[in-house]
């Protein structure tokens, strides 16, 4: 490398890390500054698909600020909303709007910070790539069986769904189902990270996941010719979707209400897009 | 002698504080699961459909699903566990029985949650290339694993006593003899039958009792299984399963009618075997 090449080199380095400097740094300090000063824990539960942003968050903000712990568990929507009701938790999420009966009882405010779709998922080695919703129905129903039905391989089809303190499934047992039976043959496992994990494993597999969740490992399925990916369920076209709220019992206050504010400044709604769901501003 | 008597006074009190927890425990599961009986529900518990939409709230298929997986365990588990204590205690030469049992006892610290995981990666998916059918995620699948979990439970169990079997019965086989086979099957087991017993009896607590094998690789359907095949689900994995439900819905109380019944058939075993120990007899 000649002197020219080495000492462009180093000039271009600086000015990058001058951007970084005087660009991006201030504006991560203005998000996460409220914490500063403020000592204390966050215990955040519920929701499953919520998981991988609160999990962002909280490293940014327990890397900046070591007296801040953030702790952060599953458990489904049901579970989210149960344990900040009963004052288990600062922060309850839930895949799914609280009802109003769950509201009124346990005076939950409701912080929706992001909107996710929720869309059927097969293994990337099956070859039916669209379901219509009465095949959806059928499918689920159990009177479905056989991926020949819908133009796949001459196997069983293995049914997976959620537990019933899933966000996850109401919204889709809700908007794709139309309330429809699921069968009690159907596979129940307990958190978008698993049925991401059975169906990659299973060639034979359906089930339905966060689109937030969806990768390579996982086939998404088109419900009547529309795709769920993140462009479909921002324009409307893909209508199986519901907001991600963070719930409180009452007013947030201190800490929780700082972690709050953070998830709607511009670096948390930042950390939403990037982990696949749509930010709400 | 004022030491011992506050040492005996510890530990009567430590003792009846375990026995007064096991009795509310009891008396908490009865009081919360009462209003079944009272709402004429409880009967409605023993119908073969769990659809708490429409109100059907049976838990017979869970109650097959963790009899049929905990069962299937143990048929798996014991002789498995059986050779493997006559291994270590009895037969074996060498450096074998030692390496073996530090093994086993290194398996009782691994965490349950290991075991499923591993499971979900290795054995689902062999079973369902395997039998060709289904998803893997089912009775046999959760019992192989549930057997390999509750092996290090009796093996400890059977070396004890296998090794408690005094020196001077051995002694006299041998004079009269016996190959080491023949000492073992006519000596050492007639001799060990409280240790096997006790094995047997903790190991398929531990199985029935077991959450989370069930929950991560039995699948869960409450459908009443149908063949070793079958996604089932069992009574604890029900339980965490619907605990999420709203605490004042009658879905949530039978979740109580789910704990009186592993109490009372855990109950029962040890009652059964006790009884049947102290009708064999049996030698110390």
């Amino acid at each position: 490398m000649t002197r020219i090449g080495r000492s462009l080199y180093g000039r271009i380095s600086i000015s990058i890390l001058t951007l970084l400097l005087i660009g991006v740094a201030p504006a991560v300090a203005d998000d996460l500054s409220p914490f500063a000063g403020q000592a204390g824990t966050i215990k955040i539960s519920g929701g499953t698909a919520h998981i991988p942003v609160m999990k962002a968050a909280a490293k940014q903000i327990m890397q900046r600020f070591s007296d801040v712990r953030i702790t952060i568990a599953g458990g489904g929507s049901g579970v989210g909303i149960k344990q900040v009701g009963e004052g288990l938790v600062d922060i309850g999420n839930s895949g799914r709007k609280p009802t109003d009966e769950e509201i009124t009882k346990y005076d939950l405010k409701m912080f929706k910070w992001a909107i996710d779709g929720v869309g059927l998922v097969v293994n990337p080695k099956n070859t039916v790539a669209s379901l219509t919703t009465a095949q959806t129905k059928a499918i689920f129903a159990g009177s479905i069986h056989n991926w020949k039905a819908v133009g796949g391989a001459d196997k069983a089809i293995n049914l997976y769904t959620r537990d019933t303190a899933s966000g996850t499934r109401s919204v889709f047992w809700k908007k794709a189902l139309g309330k429809g039976e699921i069968s009690a043959k159907a596979n129940v496992v307990v958190s978008n990270g698993a049925m991401k994990a059975a169906v990659a494993n299973d060639p034979y597999a359906i089930g339905y996941v966060s689109v937030g969740h969806m990768d390579e490992s996982v086939q998404p399925v088109a419900l009547d010719g529309v795709t769920p990916t993140l462009e479909t369920v921002k324009s409307g076209e893909y209508k199986i979707a519901r907001g991600l709220y963070s719930n409180t019992k009452g007013e947030p206050t201190g800490l929780t209400k700082t972690f709050i504010d953070f998830l709607f400044s511009e670096t948390g709604q930042g950390l939403a897009a990037a982990k696949g769901f749509i930010p709400v501003k | 002698m004022r030491s011992q008597g506050l040492v005996q006074g510890l530990l009567a009190v430590a003792a009846a504080g375990s026995v007064a927890v096991t009795v509310l425990i009891f008396g908490f599961m009865i009081v919360l699961g009462l209003p079944l009986v009272t709402s004429g529900t409880f009967f409605n518990l023993f119908t073969s459909s769990w659809l708490p939409n429409e109100g059907l709230y049976g838990i017979v298929p869970m109650m097959a699903g963790s009899l049929f997986i905990a069962g299937l365990a143990m048929i798996f588990s014991f002789p498995l566990s059986l050779g493997c204590a006559a291994l270590v205690a009895v037969l074996a030469k060498g450096r074998v029985p030692a390496l073996l049992h530090r093994l086993v006892r290194f398996m009782t610290g691994i965490p349950t949650v290991v075991y499923g995981f591993a499971g979900i990666f290795l054995l689902v998916p062999v079973v369902r290339e395997w039998t060709g059918s289904g998803s893997g995620m089912c009775i046999l699948s959760a019992s192989l694993l549930l057997a390999i979990l509750i092996a290090p439970t009796m093996i400890l169990f059977f070396t004890d006593s296998f090794t408690g079997v005094p020196k001077s019965y051995l002694a006299a086989a041998d004079a009269l003899g016996a190959t080491p086979v023949q000492k073992f099957l006519h000596v050492v087991i007639p001799c060990s039958w409280r240790g096997l017993t006790t094995g047997v009896l903790l190991a398929l607590g531990r199985a029935v009792g077991d959450t989370l094998i069930a929950l991560m690789i039995a699948g869960n359907a409450t459908a009443f299984p149908g063949s070793l095949l079958d996604s089932a689900r069992t009574l604890p994995a029900h339980i965490a399963l619907v605990v999420a439900a709203d605490f004042d819905s009658l879905e949530f109380r039978t979740l109580f009618a789910c704990g009186i019944l592993l109490y009372a058939f855990t109950t029962l075993t040890v009652v059964l075997t006790r009884r049947m120990v102290a009708d064999k007899g049996g030698a110390p």
